[in-house]
């Protein structure tokens, strides 16, 4: 009886405190998934309905508002101009940080720290609070209204974060497969090309999703930079549109799900090496 | 003689190998470091120190500056109220993520880190706000905060509440600033879960399990073990907390533009509307430059402090 009663009560204190942190657990999920149901519900809606009972299940579903989204063709400019930017970005990025890391980690030369430590500036100058400086140099080059202006900018702020990131993890690379492969004759972009990098996939990747989705969120830098509603981005264009339909909300609901579909998609498909880009930035940086 | 001759021949090749091998090495060098120092000189470098010269003129962002003022533009800025404000909103929501956001990331870093069913699932839904733009976030709480209930969920779900009347979160001087905060906690606390999720992988399990072994009960292993065993995440976590809130922009500029009558004015909408809206581009330079002093100070600053600690 009474052992019963103790393994009772041992069982119990193990599974209350379980219990209130499942508790708070379902408690903050909801938090973040209640404001997403209820925009996509909201986006499910007639105008009407929205008024009438805006958070009830929307049956029958009204697919509407999401096919005049999709019949609009500023949405697929500023889809097209949104996946452009971010993968001429991310190219970038990726190529001229890892030829940056490549050297820092692999060669030895007189003032290399001084140079690593002025490419490292950028961790320091986040674009929020450079973007004027940076809106009249481009101004002066004569890049706005010019996605490659904003590309260039996107990529420059985002080289430090990744170059440091890149050095760590090619140093993990051995130095004895650098001398096994001089020996044998491999030159020394032959090493960079065809082992230390396809050996540094995982890194690559995480740099890669990283100015990504750093790159399709970005608002600020199309915003300074772009007039021209042709070459609006998704953020921005999103924002404009928020702007000028604001009070048919179903219709704003709709275009802000369809927009957000893409980095959801992202999301699932690159979860791992999102967080592993986000997590090696943060703690080496 | 034969044999000597034969290494003597391998000592000059690889020497000749070696020296091909120098200057292959020095072009390597300055080739692949030549577009990463060009890109930042333009986009990074070279603005800053052509802002720091404009910021000595009132310049209308057009034709030569010529009227020079001197430091003018920062006397202006630093008995400007509402500038003042901008900072003072920064520091609120600096210190409302230090007490209330990052405290809670780290409770429920420490809670799905466990052999919990479903935590795959949890972390997941915790991080889906950090992929989606600001502008998305923006919006959608835009319409969550709609003052007629009609729209706004939370006005719908609080008039529940007997006697609530609707309220105008954003429109509000009074209750702004939370009701920003609450978004930013939303789209944020997920990325922090997440470092504070590393910093505990880190931990060997032996010393935890020691712990236990030792009768430690769970609260004091967590207090006096696992916290200052990722004190490293922690400070990290706080770094990257106030350099964000110093940064906010586009939440902001899609929720409230700024106001009501400036009540949630922060730095970067501060600069935006004097340069963008009011083209005063040498205060706007002035402003651009007080913003960096702060931020380069205080990185300065902490990480003097932070290494000082682990030292």
């Amino acid at each position: 009886m009474s052992d019963n009663y103790s393994y009772r009560r041992r069982t119990l204190k193990k599974n209350l405190p379980r219990f209130f942190q499942y508790l708070i657990l379902i408690f903050a999920a909801l938090f973040i998934i209640v404001p997403i149901v209820m925009i996509i519900f909201g986006a499910l809606k007639t105008r009407g309905e929205f008024i009438t009972h805006p958070y009830t299940i929307p049956i029958p579903p009204n697919w509407e508002n999401f096919a005049k989204v999709l019949s609009m063709p500023i949405f697929w400019s500023m889809l097209r101009n949104s996946l452009l930017v971010m993968l001429a970005a991310t190219a970038g990025v990726v190529i001229i940080s890892s030829m940056a890391a490549f050297v820092f980690s692999r060669m030895k030369f007189r003032g290399q720290s001084i140079v690593l430590n002025f490419l490292t500036l950028g961790l320091m100058f986040p674009i929020t609070i450079a973007i004027l400086p940076v809106y009249l140099v481009v101004r002066q080059i004569g890049l706005t209204n010019n996605l490659l202006g904003v590309v260039l900018v996107q990529m420059a702020f985002q080289l430090s974060i990744c170059i440091i990131i890149l050095r760590t993890s090619f140093e993990s690379v051995p130095y004895e497969l650098q001398e096994a492969a001089y020996i044998d004759g491999c030159s020394t972009f032959g090493f960079f090309w065809r082992i230390l990098l396809p050996l540094s996939r995982p890194a690559l990747a995480a740099i890669a999703s990283l100015t990504m989705v750093t790159s399709w969120n970005d608002l600020l830098v199309p915003l300074v930079l772009i007039d021209k509603n042709s070459l609006w981005t998704l953020p921005l264009g999103t924002m404009q549109f928020q702007g000028e339909y604001g009070v048919n909300l179903a219709l704003v609901a709709a275009f802000v799900t369809l927009s957000a579909v893409p980095a959801v998609i992202f999301y699932l498909l690159a979860e791992r090496q999102l967080v592993s880009g986000l997590t090696a930035g943060a703690l080496k940086g | 003689m034969k044999t000597t001759s034969v290494s003597e021949d391998v000592v000059a090749l690889s020497r000749k190998a070696g020296s091909a091998r120098r200057l292959q090495d020095k072009l390597t060098i300055v080739l692949f470091l030549l577009p990463a120092i060009v890109l930042f000189s333009i986009f990074l470098v070279y603005p800053i120190f052509q802002s720091v010269y404009y910021s000595l003129f009132s310049w209308k962002g057009f034709g030569p500056a010529v009227d020079f003022i001197g430091l003018d533009n920062f006397k202006h800025i630093l008995t400007d109220r509402i500038f003042l404000k901008s900072v003072g909103n920064g520091l609120l929501i600096v210190v409302l993520s230090l007490t209330i956001q990052l405290p809670l990331s780290l409770v429920l870093a420490l809670m799905v880190r466990r052999n919990l069913r479903g935590r795959a699932f949890f972390r997941m839904i915790f991080f889906i706000p950090y992929v989606l733009s600001e502008v998305i976030t923006g919006i959608i709480w835009l319409i969550l905060y709609n003052p007629d209930p009609a729209y706004g969920f939370i006005n719908a779900l609080l008039t529940r509440i007997p006697g609530f009347e609707p309220q105008a979160w954003l429109g509000d001087t009074r209750t702004v600033m939370l009701a920003l905060f609450v978004v930013v906690t939303w789209k944020y606390f997920g990325f922090h879960m997440l470092l504070y999720l590393a910093g505990l992988q880190s931990i060997p399990p032996e010393i935890e399990e020691a712990a236990l072994i030792d009768g430690v009960n769970e609260r004091q292993m967590i207090t006096y073990i696992t916290i200052p065993l990722i004190r490293s995440t922690i400070r990290t976590s706080v770094y990257l907390s106030v350099l964000g809130s110093l940064q906010v922009f586009a939440l902001v500029w899609i929720m409230t533009k700024g106001g009501p009558v400036n009540a949630s004015e922060v730095m970067s909408t501060y600069m935006y509307r004097f340069t963008f809206e009011r083209f005063e581009f040498g205060y706007g330079s002035a402003v651009a430059i007080v913003m960096l002093l702060i931020s380069l100070i205080f990185s300065l600053v902490y990480q003097r402090l932070v290494r000082q600690k682990i030292t």
